[in-house]
Protein backbone atom coordinates (compact mmCIF):
# COMPACT_ATOMS: atom_id res chain seq x y z
CA UNK A 1 0.00 0.00 0.00
CA UNK A 2 2.86 2.36 0.85
CA UNK A 3 4.37 1.78 -2.61
CA UNK A 4 1.05 2.66 -4.27
CA UNK A 5 0.79 5.75 -2.06
CA UNK A 6 4.29 6.83 -3.06
CA UNK A 7 3.55 6.30 -6.76
CA UNK A 8 0.44 8.47 -6.44
CA UNK A 9 2.39 11.13 -4.55
CA UNK A 10 5.12 11.01 -7.23
CA UNK A 11 2.64 11.71 -10.03
CA UNK A 12 1.00 14.52 -8.05
CA UNK A 13 4.46 15.99 -7.53
CA UNK A 14 5.18 15.81 -11.27
CA UNK A 15 1.96 17.72 -11.97
CA UNK A 16 3.26 20.61 -9.83
CA UNK A 17 6.79 20.38 -11.29
CA UNK A 18 5.60 20.79 -14.87
CA UNK A 19 4.11 24.25 -14.59
CA UNK A 20 5.25 27.47 -16.23
CA UNK A 21 8.28 28.97 -14.47
CA UNK A 22 7.58 32.27 -12.72
CA UNK A 23 10.47 34.04 -14.46
CA UNK A 24 12.16 32.61 -17.53
CA UNK A 25 15.37 34.56 -16.87
CA UNK A 26 15.82 32.83 -13.52
CA UNK A 27 14.86 29.48 -15.03
CA UNK A 28 17.55 29.71 -17.76
CA UNK A 29 20.12 30.65 -15.15
CA UNK A 30 19.17 27.66 -13.00
CA UNK A 31 19.16 25.41 -16.07
CA UNK A 32 22.73 26.41 -16.97
CA UNK A 33 23.82 25.76 -13.37
CA UNK A 34 22.22 22.32 -13.45
CA UNK A 35 23.80 21.46 -16.80
CA UNK A 36 27.12 22.26 -15.18
CA UNK A 37 26.38 20.23 -12.02
CA UNK A 38 24.54 17.27 -13.52
CA UNK A 39 26.13 17.10 -16.94
CA UNK A 40 29.54 18.66 -17.29
CA UNK A 41 30.73 17.52 -13.86
CA UNK A 42 29.85 13.94 -14.83
CA UNK A 43 32.16 13.89 -17.87
CA UNK A 44 35.27 12.57 -16.02
CA UNK A 45 33.45 9.56 -14.56
CA UNK A 46 31.84 8.83 -17.94
CA UNK A 47 35.26 8.90 -19.64
CA UNK A 48 36.77 6.61 -17.02
CA UNK A 49 33.94 4.08 -16.92
CA UNK A 50 33.35 3.98 -20.67
CA UNK A 51 37.02 3.55 -21.62
CA UNK A 52 37.50 0.60 -19.30
CA UNK A 53 34.11 -0.86 -20.22
CA UNK A 54 34.95 -0.80 -23.95
CA UNK A 55 38.42 -2.16 -23.27
CA UNK A 56 37.06 -5.12 -21.30
CA UNK A 57 34.36 -5.93 -23.89
CA UNK A 58 36.95 -5.97 -26.69
CA UNK A 59 39.44 -8.03 -24.68
CA UNK A 60 36.88 -10.59 -23.54
CA UNK A 61 35.41 -11.00 -27.01
CA UNK A 62 38.84 -11.34 -28.60
CA UNK A 63 40.12 -13.83 -26.02
CA UNK A 64 36.96 -16.00 -26.21
CA UNK A 65 36.83 -16.22 -30.02
CA UNK A 66 38.20 -19.72 -30.54
CA UNK A 67 36.09 -20.75 -33.55
CA UNK A 68 37.82 -20.12 -36.93
CA UNK A 69 34.36 -19.72 -38.49
CA UNK A 70 33.92 -16.37 -36.77
CA UNK A 71 35.31 -13.48 -38.82
CA UNK A 72 38.03 -11.37 -37.18
CA UNK A 73 35.89 -8.24 -37.33
CA UNK A 74 33.47 -9.86 -34.80
CA UNK A 75 35.40 -8.19 -31.96
CA UNK A 76 34.67 -4.71 -33.33
CA UNK A 77 31.10 -5.60 -34.20
CA UNK A 78 30.29 -7.00 -30.74
CA UNK A 79 31.99 -4.07 -29.01
CA UNK A 80 30.04 -1.62 -31.17
CA UNK A 81 26.63 -3.26 -30.80
CA UNK A 82 26.84 -4.02 -27.08
CA UNK A 83 28.16 -0.54 -26.36
CA UNK A 84 25.50 1.26 -28.35
CA UNK A 85 22.55 -0.94 -27.42
CA UNK A 86 23.13 -1.54 -23.74
CA UNK A 87 26.38 -0.61 -22.09
CA UNK A 88 26.48 3.10 -22.81
CA UNK A 89 22.81 3.98 -22.22
CA UNK A 90 22.06 1.56 -19.39
CA UNK A 91 25.30 1.09 -17.47
CA UNK A 92 26.23 4.78 -17.66
CA UNK A 93 22.71 5.70 -16.51
CA UNK A 94 23.06 3.32 -13.57
CA UNK A 95 26.35 4.97 -12.67
CA UNK A 96 24.79 8.42 -13.02
CA UNK A 97 21.90 7.29 -10.81
CA UNK A 98 24.50 6.76 -8.11
CA UNK A 99 26.40 9.98 -8.69
CA UNK A 100 23.70 12.45 -9.72
CA UNK A 101 20.78 10.80 -7.90
CA UNK A 102 22.39 10.82 -4.48
CA UNK A 103 23.58 14.38 -5.04
CA UNK A 104 20.08 15.62 -5.94
CA UNK A 105 18.33 13.75 -3.10
CA UNK A 106 20.76 15.00 -0.47
CA UNK A 107 20.73 18.57 -1.81
CA UNK A 108 16.93 18.84 -1.85
CA UNK A 109 16.62 16.82 1.38
CA UNK A 110 18.98 19.21 3.18
CA UNK A 111 16.99 22.15 1.85
CA UNK A 112 13.86 20.51 3.24
CA UNK A 113 15.16 19.89 6.77
CA UNK A 114 16.82 23.31 7.01
CA UNK A 115 13.49 24.96 6.08
CA UNK A 116 14.87 26.44 2.84
CA UNK A 117 11.96 24.87 0.94
CA UNK A 118 9.52 26.35 3.46
CA UNK A 119 11.21 29.73 2.90
CA UNK A 120 10.59 29.40 -0.85
CA UNK A 121 6.95 28.46 -0.29
CA UNK A 122 6.41 31.37 2.12
CA UNK A 123 7.75 33.76 -0.51
CA UNK A 124 5.13 32.39 -2.88
CA UNK A 125 7.59 30.41 -5.02
CA UNK A 126 6.46 27.06 -6.42
CA UNK A 127 9.38 25.21 -4.83
CA UNK A 128 8.96 22.03 -6.87
CA UNK A 129 8.94 23.90 -10.15
CA UNK A 130 11.85 26.10 -9.06
CA UNK A 131 14.06 23.28 -7.79
CA UNK A 132 13.16 20.22 -9.83
CA UNK A 133 12.20 21.39 -13.34
CA UNK A 134 15.66 22.81 -14.26
CA UNK A 135 17.27 19.55 -13.06
CA UNK A 136 14.93 17.41 -15.17
CA UNK A 137 15.42 19.53 -18.29
CA UNK A 138 19.20 19.57 -17.76
CA UNK A 139 19.25 15.76 -17.49
CA UNK A 140 17.04 15.28 -20.54
CA UNK A 141 19.24 17.63 -22.58
CA UNK A 142 22.66 16.57 -21.37
CA UNK A 143 22.43 12.82 -20.61
CA UNK A 144 22.17 11.96 -24.34
CA UNK A 145 25.33 14.01 -24.94
CA UNK A 146 27.06 12.09 -22.14
CA UNK A 147 25.94 8.79 -23.66
CA UNK A 148 27.20 9.71 -27.13
CA UNK A 149 30.47 10.66 -25.47
CA UNK A 150 30.42 7.34 -23.61
CA UNK A 151 29.90 5.38 -26.87
CA UNK A 152 32.89 7.09 -28.44
CA UNK A 153 35.08 6.55 -25.39
CA UNK A 154 34.03 2.91 -25.08
CA UNK A 155 34.99 2.20 -28.71
CA UNK A 156 38.24 4.06 -28.13
CA UNK A 157 38.87 1.97 -25.02
CA UNK A 158 38.37 -1.19 -27.09
CA UNK A 159 40.80 0.10 -29.70
CA UNK A 160 43.49 0.95 -27.13
CA UNK A 161 43.09 -2.40 -25.33
CA UNK A 162 43.61 -4.24 -28.65
CA UNK A 163 46.67 -2.14 -29.42
CA UNK A 164 48.10 -3.00 -26.02
CA UNK A 165 47.15 -6.69 -26.04
CA UNK A 166 47.69 -7.47 -29.73
CA UNK A 167 44.84 -10.05 -29.65
CA UNK A 168 43.50 -8.89 -33.02
CA UNK A 169 44.39 -6.17 -35.49
CA UNK A 170 43.00 -2.69 -35.10
CA UNK A 171 42.05 -2.61 -38.82
CA UNK A 172 39.64 -5.53 -38.38
CA UNK A 173 38.37 -3.93 -35.16
CA UNK A 174 37.48 -0.74 -37.04
CA UNK A 175 35.97 -2.81 -39.84
CA UNK A 176 33.83 -4.58 -37.22
CA UNK A 177 32.69 -1.28 -35.74
CA UNK A 178 31.56 -0.12 -39.17
CA UNK A 179 29.98 -3.46 -40.16
CA UNK A 180 26.21 -3.70 -39.78
CA UNK A 181 26.11 -0.27 -38.16
CA UNK A 182 22.54 0.97 -37.82
CA UNK A 183 21.72 4.58 -37.08
CA UNK A 184 18.42 3.38 -35.58
CA UNK A 185 20.34 1.83 -32.72
CA UNK A 186 21.68 5.25 -31.79
CA UNK A 187 18.15 6.67 -31.72
CA UNK A 188 17.07 3.72 -29.60
CA UNK A 189 19.93 4.33 -27.14
CA UNK A 190 19.24 8.05 -26.93
CA UNK A 191 15.51 7.49 -26.38
CA UNK A 192 16.34 5.18 -23.52
CA UNK A 193 18.78 7.70 -22.10
CA UNK A 194 16.19 10.48 -22.07
CA UNK A 195 13.79 8.22 -20.15
CA UNK A 196 16.53 7.14 -17.75
CA UNK A 197 17.63 10.73 -17.18
CA UNK A 198 14.06 11.74 -16.38
CA UNK A 199 13.67 8.81 -13.98
CA UNK A 200 16.95 9.48 -12.15
CA UNK A 201 16.23 13.14 -11.53
CA UNK A 202 12.51 12.90 -10.78
CA UNK A 203 12.81 9.90 -8.44
CA UNK A 204 15.77 11.42 -6.59
CA UNK A 205 14.00 14.77 -6.28
CA UNK A 206 10.92 12.98 -4.93
CA UNK A 207 12.90 11.30 -2.14
CA UNK A 208 14.76 14.50 -1.32
CA UNK A 209 11.66 16.71 -1.33
CA UNK A 210 9.72 14.50 1.04
CA UNK A 211 12.64 13.85 3.40
CA UNK A 212 11.80 14.34 7.07
CA UNK A 213 13.83 14.53 10.26
CA UNK A 214 17.54 15.22 10.32
CA UNK A 215 20.83 14.34 8.68
CA UNK A 216 20.31 10.61 9.20
CA UNK A 217 16.97 10.66 7.38
CA UNK A 218 18.45 12.70 4.52
CA UNK A 219 21.10 9.99 4.17
CA UNK A 220 18.40 7.32 4.12
CA UNK A 221 16.43 9.27 1.52
CA UNK A 222 19.54 9.55 -0.59
CA UNK A 223 20.12 5.79 -0.45
CA UNK A 224 16.46 5.09 -1.27
CA UNK A 225 16.65 7.53 -4.18
CA UNK A 226 19.61 5.69 -5.70
CA UNK A 227 18.12 2.22 -5.19
CA UNK A 228 14.68 3.15 -6.56
CA UNK A 229 16.23 5.06 -9.50
CA UNK A 230 18.30 2.00 -10.42
CA UNK A 231 15.32 -0.35 -10.18
CA UNK A 232 13.24 2.08 -12.28
CA UNK A 233 15.99 2.17 -14.91
CA UNK A 234 16.11 -1.63 -15.12
CA UNK A 235 12.31 -1.92 -15.42
CA UNK A 236 12.15 0.91 -17.97
CA UNK A 237 15.00 -0.69 -19.93
CA UNK A 238 13.08 -3.95 -20.16
CA UNK A 239 9.86 -2.22 -21.24
CA UNK A 240 11.61 0.04 -23.80
CA UNK A 241 13.54 -2.89 -25.28
CA UNK A 242 10.27 -4.78 -25.71
CA UNK A 243 8.57 -1.75 -27.25
CA UNK A 244 11.30 -0.51 -29.59
CA UNK A 245 13.38 -3.47 -30.66
CA UNK A 246 10.91 -6.37 -30.66
CA UNK B 1 -4.19 42.72 11.24
CA UNK B 2 -4.42 38.94 11.37
CA UNK B 3 -7.36 37.18 12.95
CA UNK B 4 -7.52 33.46 13.65
CA UNK B 5 -10.84 31.89 14.56
CA UNK B 6 -11.38 28.41 15.96
CA UNK B 7 -8.26 26.87 14.44
CA UNK B 8 -8.09 23.10 14.72
CA UNK B 9 -5.18 21.03 13.52
CA UNK B 10 -4.39 17.34 13.84
CA UNK B 11 -1.56 15.14 12.61
CA UNK B 12 -3.14 11.73 11.99
CA UNK B 13 -4.88 10.92 15.30
CA UNK B 14 -2.98 13.48 17.34
CA UNK B 15 -4.80 16.80 17.71
CA UNK B 16 -2.37 19.66 18.22
CA UNK B 17 -4.59 22.76 18.15
CA UNK B 18 -8.04 23.06 19.72
CA UNK B 19 -10.26 25.95 18.62
CA UNK B 20 -7.52 28.57 18.88
CA UNK B 21 -8.76 32.11 18.31
CA UNK B 22 -6.94 35.40 18.61
CA UNK B 23 -6.38 38.77 16.95
CA UNK B 24 -2.94 40.08 16.09
CA UNK B 25 -3.01 43.84 15.66
CA UNK B 26 -1.10 45.91 13.13
CA UNK B 27 1.86 47.96 14.37
CA UNK B 28 2.35 45.76 17.42
CA UNK B 29 4.74 42.95 18.27
CA UNK B 30 2.51 39.94 18.94
CA UNK B 31 4.15 37.06 20.75
CA UNK B 32 3.05 33.45 20.76
CA UNK B 33 4.65 31.80 23.76
CA UNK B 34 4.46 28.43 25.44
CA UNK B 35 6.47 25.37 26.29
CA UNK B 36 7.98 23.22 23.55
CA UNK B 37 5.49 20.87 21.89
CA UNK B 38 2.39 22.86 22.83
CA UNK B 39 1.52 23.88 19.25
CA UNK B 40 2.82 27.42 18.84
CA UNK B 41 4.96 26.71 15.76
CA UNK B 42 2.14 24.64 14.29
CA UNK B 43 -0.21 27.60 14.77
CA UNK B 44 2.22 29.93 12.99
CA UNK B 45 2.77 27.43 10.16
CA UNK B 46 -1.02 27.10 9.78
CA UNK B 47 -1.28 30.88 9.58
CA UNK B 48 1.21 31.12 6.71
CA UNK B 49 -0.22 28.09 4.95
CA UNK B 50 2.64 25.64 5.46
CA UNK B 51 0.11 23.36 7.22
CA UNK B 52 -3.47 22.93 6.05
CA UNK B 53 -5.91 23.57 8.89
CA UNK B 54 -8.66 21.06 9.73
CA UNK B 55 -11.13 23.77 10.70
CA UNK B 56 -11.44 27.47 11.40
CA UNK B 57 -10.63 30.72 9.62
CA UNK B 58 -7.54 32.87 9.15
CA UNK B 59 -8.11 36.46 8.05
CA UNK B 60 -5.34 38.68 6.69
CA UNK B 61 -6.93 42.13 6.91
CA UNK B 62 -10.34 40.57 6.38
CA UNK B 63 -9.23 38.19 3.59
CA UNK B 64 -10.04 34.55 4.39
CA UNK B 65 -6.73 32.78 3.75
CA UNK B 66 -7.98 29.24 4.35
CA UNK B 67 -10.69 29.62 1.71
CA UNK B 68 -8.27 30.84 -0.99
CA UNK B 69 -6.95 28.84 -3.94
CA UNK B 70 -3.21 28.31 -4.55
CA UNK B 71 -2.80 31.44 -6.71
CA UNK B 72 -4.58 33.70 -4.22
CA UNK B 73 -2.53 32.23 -1.37
CA UNK B 74 0.63 32.92 -3.37
CA UNK B 75 -0.37 36.59 -3.63
CA UNK B 76 -0.95 36.81 0.14
CA UNK B 77 2.38 35.10 0.78
CA UNK B 78 4.16 37.85 -1.13
CA UNK B 79 2.93 40.18 1.61
CA UNK B 80 4.46 37.94 4.29
CA UNK B 81 8.05 38.02 5.47
CA UNK B 82 9.28 35.16 7.60
CA UNK B 83 12.35 34.70 9.73
CA UNK B 84 12.94 31.01 10.35
CA UNK B 85 14.39 29.42 13.46
CA UNK B 86 17.49 28.27 11.58
CA UNK B 87 17.42 31.37 9.31
CA UNK B 88 16.76 29.12 6.25
CA UNK B 89 19.14 31.10 4.06
CA UNK B 90 19.91 29.59 0.67
CA UNK B 91 23.36 28.01 1.08
CA UNK B 92 24.39 28.40 -2.53
CA UNK B 93 23.65 32.14 -2.62
CA UNK B 94 25.58 35.00 -1.07
CA UNK B 95 24.08 37.30 1.58
CA UNK B 96 23.25 39.81 -1.15
CA UNK B 97 21.71 37.20 -3.45
CA UNK B 98 19.58 35.87 -0.58
CA UNK B 99 18.07 39.30 0.02
CA UNK B 100 17.80 39.89 -3.73
CA UNK B 101 15.97 36.62 -4.36
CA UNK B 102 12.34 37.69 -3.67
CA UNK B 103 12.93 40.99 -5.46
CA UNK B 104 14.18 39.36 -8.69
CA UNK B 105 11.48 36.72 -8.46
CA UNK B 106 8.44 38.91 -7.91
CA UNK B 107 9.14 42.51 -8.87
CA UNK B 108 9.82 44.31 -12.13
CA UNK B 109 12.49 46.47 -10.53
CA UNK B 110 15.63 47.28 -12.52
CA UNK B 111 19.00 45.85 -11.46
CA UNK B 112 19.96 49.23 -10.00
CA UNK B 113 16.72 49.51 -8.01
CA UNK B 114 17.14 45.95 -6.71
CA UNK B 115 20.73 46.63 -5.69
CA UNK B 116 19.68 49.82 -3.89
CA UNK B 117 16.91 47.99 -2.04
CA UNK B 118 19.29 45.17 -1.05
CA UNK B 119 21.86 47.68 0.23
CA UNK B 120 19.14 49.50 2.15
CA UNK B 121 17.86 46.28 3.79
CA UNK B 122 21.36 45.11 4.70
CA UNK B 123 22.16 48.55 6.08
CA UNK B 124 18.91 48.44 8.11
CA UNK B 125 20.13 45.28 9.88
CA UNK B 126 23.69 46.63 10.26
CA UNK B 127 25.21 44.34 7.65
CA UNK B 128 26.56 46.89 5.19
CA UNK B 129 29.56 45.56 3.32
CA UNK B 130 28.78 41.93 4.03
CA UNK B 131 27.08 41.48 0.63
CA UNK B 132 29.47 38.92 -0.81
CA UNK B 133 29.69 36.57 2.17
CA UNK B 134 28.06 33.14 1.98
CA UNK B 135 25.73 32.04 4.83
CA UNK B 136 28.33 29.49 5.96
CA UNK B 137 30.76 32.38 6.52
CA UNK B 138 28.31 34.25 8.78
CA UNK B 139 27.81 33.87 12.53
CA UNK B 140 24.41 32.80 13.93
CA UNK B 141 23.48 36.39 14.73
CA UNK B 142 24.51 37.59 11.27
CA UNK B 143 22.47 34.84 9.66
CA UNK B 144 19.41 35.94 11.64
CA UNK B 145 19.96 39.51 10.52
CA UNK B 146 20.28 38.41 6.88
CA UNK B 147 17.03 36.50 7.43
CA UNK B 148 15.38 39.69 8.67
CA UNK B 149 16.78 41.66 5.72
CA UNK B 150 15.36 39.05 3.32
CA UNK B 151 12.04 39.08 5.17
CA UNK B 152 11.65 42.88 4.88
CA UNK B 153 13.00 43.14 1.31
CA UNK B 154 9.51 43.03 -0.20
CA UNK B 155 8.05 45.55 2.27
CA UNK B 156 5.83 42.94 3.92
CA UNK B 157 2.58 43.72 5.66
CA UNK B 158 3.04 40.75 7.97
CA UNK B 159 6.24 39.55 9.60
CA UNK B 160 6.54 36.11 11.21
CA UNK B 161 9.57 35.24 13.33
CA UNK B 162 10.01 31.66 14.50
CA UNK B 163 12.16 31.64 17.64
CA UNK B 164 14.43 34.46 16.45
CA UNK B 165 16.70 34.18 19.50
CA UNK B 166 17.34 30.46 19.55
CA UNK B 167 21.04 29.69 19.71
CA UNK B 168 22.07 33.31 20.21
CA UNK B 169 23.96 34.92 23.09
CA UNK B 170 22.01 37.42 25.26
CA UNK B 171 23.55 40.52 23.68
CA UNK B 172 22.82 39.38 20.12
CA UNK B 173 19.33 38.34 21.25
CA UNK B 174 18.63 41.86 22.49
CA UNK B 175 19.92 43.22 19.16
CA UNK B 176 17.60 40.96 17.17
CA UNK B 177 14.64 41.78 19.46
CA UNK B 178 15.37 45.48 19.01
CA UNK B 179 15.46 45.11 15.23
CA UNK B 180 12.13 43.26 15.15
CA UNK B 181 10.53 45.90 17.38
CA UNK B 182 11.93 48.85 15.40
CA UNK B 183 10.91 47.36 12.06
CA UNK B 184 7.38 46.68 13.34
CA UNK B 185 6.88 50.27 14.51
CA UNK B 186 8.75 51.88 11.63
CA UNK B 187 6.82 50.12 8.85
CA UNK B 188 3.58 49.67 10.84
CA UNK B 189 3.35 45.96 10.11
CA UNK B 190 1.71 43.05 11.89
CA UNK B 191 4.48 41.10 13.56
CA UNK B 192 4.09 37.67 15.12
CA UNK B 193 7.01 36.23 17.07
CA UNK B 194 7.09 32.66 18.35
CA UNK B 195 9.33 32.42 21.35
CA UNK B 196 9.91 30.93 24.74
CA UNK B 197 12.58 33.42 25.65
CA UNK B 198 11.31 35.41 28.64
CA UNK B 199 13.65 38.33 28.06
CA UNK B 200 12.07 38.76 24.59
CA UNK B 201 8.64 38.65 26.19
CA UNK B 202 9.59 41.48 28.52
CA UNK B 203 11.48 43.47 25.87
CA UNK B 204 9.13 43.46 22.92
CA UNK B 205 5.81 41.79 23.80
CA UNK B 206 2.98 44.23 23.09
CA UNK B 207 0.45 41.41 22.91
CA UNK B 208 1.14 37.93 24.25
CA UNK B 209 -0.73 34.74 23.45
CA UNK B 210 0.11 31.78 25.70
CA UNK B 211 -0.52 28.42 24.06
CA UNK B 212 -0.86 25.47 26.38
CA UNK B 213 -1.87 21.95 25.34
CA UNK B 214 -2.97 23.34 21.96
CA UNK B 215 -5.36 25.88 23.50
CA UNK B 216 -5.40 29.64 23.76
CA UNK B 217 -4.69 29.50 27.49
CA UNK B 218 -4.09 33.15 28.22
CA UNK B 219 -3.76 36.49 26.43
CA UNK B 220 -2.46 39.82 27.67
CA UNK B 221 0.49 42.19 27.62
CA UNK B 222 3.90 42.19 29.31
CA UNK B 223 2.64 43.97 32.42
CA UNK B 224 -0.24 41.59 33.00
CA UNK B 225 1.89 38.46 32.47
CA UNK B 226 3.98 39.42 35.51
CA UNK B 227 0.98 39.83 37.74
CA UNK B 228 -1.15 36.93 36.53
CA UNK B 229 -2.15 34.20 38.94
CA UNK B 230 -2.65 31.63 36.18
CA UNK B 231 -0.65 28.61 37.46
CA UNK B 232 0.53 27.43 34.00
CA UNK B 233 1.83 30.89 33.18
CA UNK B 234 3.55 31.13 36.55
CA UNK B 235 5.19 27.74 35.91
CA UNK B 236 6.34 28.91 32.50
CA UNK B 237 7.46 32.44 33.29
CA UNK B 238 9.08 31.64 36.62
CA UNK B 239 10.50 28.26 35.69
CA UNK B 240 14.07 29.11 36.68
CA UNK B 241 15.23 29.61 40.27
CA UNK B 242 16.42 33.08 39.36
CA UNK B 243 12.98 34.12 38.11
CA UNK B 244 11.35 32.59 41.19
CA UNK B 245 13.55 34.79 43.39
CA UNK B 246 12.47 37.83 41.38
CA UNK B 247 8.82 36.86 41.85
CA UNK B 248 9.29 36.36 45.59
CA UNK B 249 11.00 39.72 45.97
CA UNK B 250 8.27 41.40 43.90
CA UNK B 251 5.58 39.87 46.08
CA UNK B 252 7.41 40.94 49.24
CA UNK B 253 7.60 44.52 47.94
CA UNK B 254 3.86 44.42 47.21
CA UNK B 255 3.08 43.39 50.80
CA UNK B 256 5.28 46.14 52.20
Amino acid sequence: MKILGNIGKYFLMMKVVFTKPKKWGIFWQLLLNEIQLIGINSIPIVILMSSFMGGVIALQTASNMSSPLLPAYTVGYITQSSTILEFSPTIISLILAGKVGSNIASEIGTMRITEQIDALEIMGVNSLNHLVLPKIIAAILFFPILVIFSMFMSLMGGYISLVLSDLTSTETYILGIRAFFEVGNIYYALTKTVVFGFLIVSVSSFYGYYAKGGALQVGESSTKAVVVSMISILIANFILTQMILL
Amino acid sequence: MIEVKNINKSFKDHQVLFDVSSTFEKGRVNLIIGQSGQGKSVLAKCMVGLHEIDGGQIYFDGRDFAAMNRIEKTQIRQEIGMLFQGSALFDSLTVEQNVMFPLTMFTKMTKKEIQDRVDFCLDRVNLSGKNKLFPSECSGGMQKRVGIARAIAMNPKYLFCDEPNSGLDPITSILIDGLIKDITYEYDITTIVITHDMSSVMEIGDHILFIHKGNNWWEGDRESIINTENPEIINFVYASEFMQKIRTSMQEKKHI
